[in-house]
């Protein structure tokens, strides 16, 4: 099915199904640790062995000699793959450094090998008797200093590094009101709770992995390509994902070692990563420095706003576009911006929930609050007098959907914001010191290609199957809910399969875009499939209604039922409606943050979301997506931080006691409001993602409630205690 | 070097010989299949591996199996299967608290437990009066849980599960 006009009334519409607040239909799986996550797989391998990862100790040279011969002599062992015995490897197309280093050491934490052993605790003995000597060569691990060399970065996904209109300099110069700030977002760990983990298992030349990834198609092929065989050759199955925020977009080392595990041994292996390694052996959020400036008329009409940003990753690395909520947010007749890319030996950087808009979101946001108060103008009024309804770089493309300023508004109405104090530092309550802050969010919905086939089986089971994947996002229970609206059957009679490559190629997880996407593809071979039970009927497809599981045309009518045994297959392509128009989502973060006077102890006490996201396919999934993004921005905000050590050329905090993220004591209850919205131009469901919407921002709602709270501006994430202690009002 | 142990798990009796490095956790898993109990960190960092042995929650990757001579193990295996959930479990799946599933497990086993602790008595970080009983507010709660991480931000959908839970139990 093509989409390229935009969608008019459809079956979708009845929403019987579609937009209720179904609990997830493999809830009761996940709530009694039924539900199987990759290196669970007994029952598809009962007779694995184990792999234990052995990981480079230095972040940039060379092996000089690696001694296994301990280890394959140790109790189990059953063998050593090391780069040298591994055969030729090549590397995947999504990954920047290669899986298995050696003799070359790109990264701290690099895989050299793996120990494979009749049980873990062998195999982890083991691996610790490999000796390596190592020939030491220096790196580059300070973005500070990496800046200044850093060049134009290359077109991306994300854009091009340059975008100019009007003259930027001039009205910038010439602006009554200006800010110029620098400001810094560490790089953060994806910290998902499921580690990476694989079993692999070979017959004869074909291989399957069980494991735990987000987009199957593409890994498929970047671990056939790694291991140089077909693709074909290669199975990928991923039914349960226990998280990935984009951390598991690829294939990573685990899965290329316990393939390799598997051949040498034959028979299969298992093989996670440890949480310690995970940290330095996988990707992460790069850190970013970002300069915005915003100029401005006294009456608050914004004239001239630039951002520019600097990253660094590993030689062919790409950067996140974290200008681009710039180009799109405000209106601004002068607008530049800039994105560089240094070129830096730290572990892999890559695509963490929301690449760009979440670190980009951090500053800009921060720079929004700023400016309002350099314009005596309260946050939420500067946002929405600079609202556009256009494309400000293309005026003559407008946003299918914009609602930003209904967010805004009642966001303020609902959050009780009109109680704020515009002067910082001032409001108490008992012993705190209190502050409201209030942030946009914004992240482009973009879409693609998904397919997938539906059968209805004896009964009138309707089965769909698509190698579309849940990583928490509640995948299963929305394309149900398609598939039960489409069909016209309660959503018990359907039956969902996912994440497995034997099953149609569908869009996978990420870039917020599994939502629409792979609804659609299922609503694509459901409306196939109600051509052909029209056809089976005799009926005129045009003229047929599904309905509570009877099929109806002029007067006549039978249950679905009857057809058992037909099978439909097809996809959903998208044509240029997100050219001609700019398909986004927006939102409103509103914070109330209190710090301790004494201390700066923050803690956040009230957070509100008011998101517009085309139809919210399911509001209380959509919710959680929401909500879980929000406690991200937290993180962001006030504590997650890659420490790097420059010298050495790693993250040092590399578990979860040194990374931290939020717990429970730092969440208070959470408020989402959706508003009302269908967008015909974004899918046949009128529906975009959110689960990427509320990152975006969120944490810059949190600085700007500090700073309310304390009158301390913290430019440089998180926003810790020690940054605060200084600047703290004097308190009675 | 092997050990034979025995505990009870679910009520039903286990005899092993494992490995004496073995983590109850890898016991559970590995050996008796009982998946349910996650491993996400293996260094008591996470909660995800949360089990109630002798009516206390305990992480499992920090002890080990040999240790448990004897002892009564109830994993989330042990409170509820899809088709007869525990009133924790079916609160957590109205009230939407998981999203990847992974650390569901360790936080239904402590929810579990976390009710039982303040039906007891035992007082928290944040119970104000340590004369009086500490009472079922959403601060208790998030107190008790804040060992049991979840990356996916579900804690405000957790702390509805459970005071429901607790409030159709007073
Ligand atoms: S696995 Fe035991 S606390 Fe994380
Ligand atoms: S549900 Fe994913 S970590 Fe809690």
């Amino acid at each position: 099915m093509k989409f390229d006009t935009p969608a008019a009334t459809n079956p979708i519409d009845q929403l019987k199904v579609v937009g209720q607040p179904a609990d997830r239909i493999e809830g009761p799986l996940k709530a009694t640790g039924t539900a199987p996550y990759a290196y669970e797989r007994h029952d598809a391998a009962p007779n694995a062995a184990y792999g234990y990862v052995v990981v480079s100790t230095i972040a940039r040279g060379r092996i000089r000699s690696l001694d296994a011969s301990r280890a394959r002599r140790a109790p189990g062992v059953l063998a050593v793959i090391t780069a040298e015995t591994a055969g030729p490897l090549d590397k995947g197309q999504y990954n920047t450094v290669r899986l298995l280093g050696g003799p070359e050491i790109q990264h701290y934490h690099q895989a050299l090998g793996v120990v494979v052993a009749e049980t873990w605790e062998q195999a982890r003995a083991a691996a610790a008797l490999v000796q390596v000597q190592y020939q030491e060569a220096p790196g580059r691990y300070d973005l500070a200093k990496l800046k200044n060399a850093a060049a134009v970065a290359p077109p991306g996904f994300g854009g091009p590094p340059d975008t100019a209109r009007g003259d930027f300099d001039g009205a910038f110069a010439s602006a009554p009101v200006k800010l110029d700030a620098t400001y810094s977002t560490p790089g953060h760990a994806h910290a998902m709770m499921e580690p990476h983990a694989t079993v692999a298992a070979w017959n004869g030349d074909q291989l399957t992995v069980w494991t735990s990834n987000q987009m199957i198609d593409w890994s498929r092929g970047d671990l056939a390509k790694t291991l140089k065989i077909p693709k074909e050759k290669v199975r990928l199955v991923s039914p349960f994902i226990g998280g990935g925020f984009g951390g598991k977009l690829w294939v990573r080392a685990e899965a290329v070692l316990a393939a390799l595990g598997a051949k040498a041994v034959n028979r299969p292996v298992k093989v996670a990563l440890t949480r310690p390694v995970m940290f330095n052996n996988t990707t992460h959020r790069p850190a970013t420095i970002q300069r915005v400036r915003i100029g401005a008329t006294p009456d608050g009409k914004i004239t001239a706003i630039g951002h520019e940003s600097w990253q660094a990753d590993q030689e062919g690395g790409s950067s996140d576009p974290h200008v681009n909520q710039t180009r799109l947010l405000y209106a601004g007749a002068n607008r530049m911006t800039r994105t560089r890319l240094a070129k830096g030996d730290l572990p892999e950087a890559n695509a963490m929930r929301a690449p760009g808009e979440a670190s980009g979101m951090m500053a800009l946001e921060i720079a929004m609050d700023e400016m309002a108060e350099k314009l005596g103008l309260d946050p939420v009024d500067f946002r929405i007098r600079n609202d556009t309804q256009v494309d400000p770089e293309k005026p003559h493309r407008p946003f299918s959907q914009r609602q930003f300023v209904q967010c805004l508004r009642q966001g303020a109405d609902h959050f009780g914001w009109s109680a704020r104090n515009p002067r910082p530092g001032q409001t108490r309550d008992g012993r705190w010191l209190v502050g409201l802050g209030v942030a946009a969010a914004f992240r482009g919905a973009p879409v693609q290609t998904s397919a997938a086939r539906v059968r209805l089986e004896a009964g009138g089971l309707l089965v769909v199957e698509t190698d579309m994947t849940d990583i928490g996002t509640g995948s299963y229970t929305i394309i149900a809910q398609t598939a039960a609206e489409t069909m016209g059957v309660p959503l018990h009679h359907v039956r969902v399969r996912l994440g497995d490559s034997d099953f149609p190629v569908s869009a996978g997880s990420g870039g917020q875009w599994g939502a629409a996407s792979s609804t659609s593809g299922v609503y694509a071979a459901c409306m196939k499939l109600r051509e052909q039970v029209a056809g089976k009927f005799g009926f005129d497809p045009g003229q047929t209604a599904f309905q509570d599981g009877q099929v109806r045309s002029g007067g006549k009518a039978f249950p679905l039922a009857q057809a058992a045994g037909l099978v439909a297959e097809d996809a959903i392509e998208f044509g240029k409606l997100g050219e001609q128009q700019e398909l986004s989502t927006f939102g409103a973060h509103f914070v109330e943050a209190a710090v301790d006077p004494y201390t700066a102890e923050i803690r956040v006490r009230r957070m509100l979301s008011v998101c517009a996201a085309g139809r919210i396919l399911n509001p209380k999934s959509a919710r959680s997506q929401v909500i879980g993004a929000m406690v991200m921005g937290v993180g962001a905000a006030l504590m997650e931080d890659l420490v790097v050590d420059k010298r050495r050329g790693f993250f040092v905090n590399h578990d979860l006691a040194g990374y931290e993220v939020p717990v429970h004591a730092d969440i208070p209850h959470q408020e989402v409001i959706f508003l009302d919205e269908v967008d015909p131009a974004a899918s046949p469901l009128k529906a975009k993602g959110v689960g990427e919407l509320g990152i975006c921002g969120a944490a810059a709602a949190v600085a700007n409630a500090v700073y309310n709270a304390t009158g301390v501006r913290v430019r440089d994430y998180p926003v810790t205690l020690d940054k605060l202690l200084a600047g703290m009002p004097q308190v009675a | 070097m092997t050990a034979r142990v025995s505990f009870e798990v679910n009520g039903q009796r286990r005899d092993l010989e494992l490995d004496t490095r073995t983590s109850l956790l890898d016991a559970l898993r590995e050996h008796l299949k009982l998946t349910g109990t996650k491993k996400g960190c293996d260094h008591g960092q996470c909660g995800a591996c949360t089990v109630i042995v002798d009516g206390r929650r305990i992480n499992s990757c920090l002890t080990l199996a040999v240790m448990h001579e004897g002892a009564k193990v109830t994993t989330i295996e042990g409170l509820g299967t899809p088709e007869a959930m525990h009133p924790m479990q079916a609160a957590f799946v109205k009230h939407d608290g998981y999203q990847c599933g992974y650390c569901t497990p360790g936080q239904v086993c402590s929810a579990v437990a976390v009710l039982e602790e303040i039906r007891a008595g035992v007082p928290s970080h944040v119970t104000p009066d340590l004369g009086d009983r500490p009472k079922v507010t959403a601060e208790e709660l998030r107190e008790r849980m804040s060992g049991n991480i979840c990356r996916c931000g579900a804690y405000s959908n957790i702390v509805d599960a459970m005071t429901e839970v607790a409030g159709s139990r007073a």
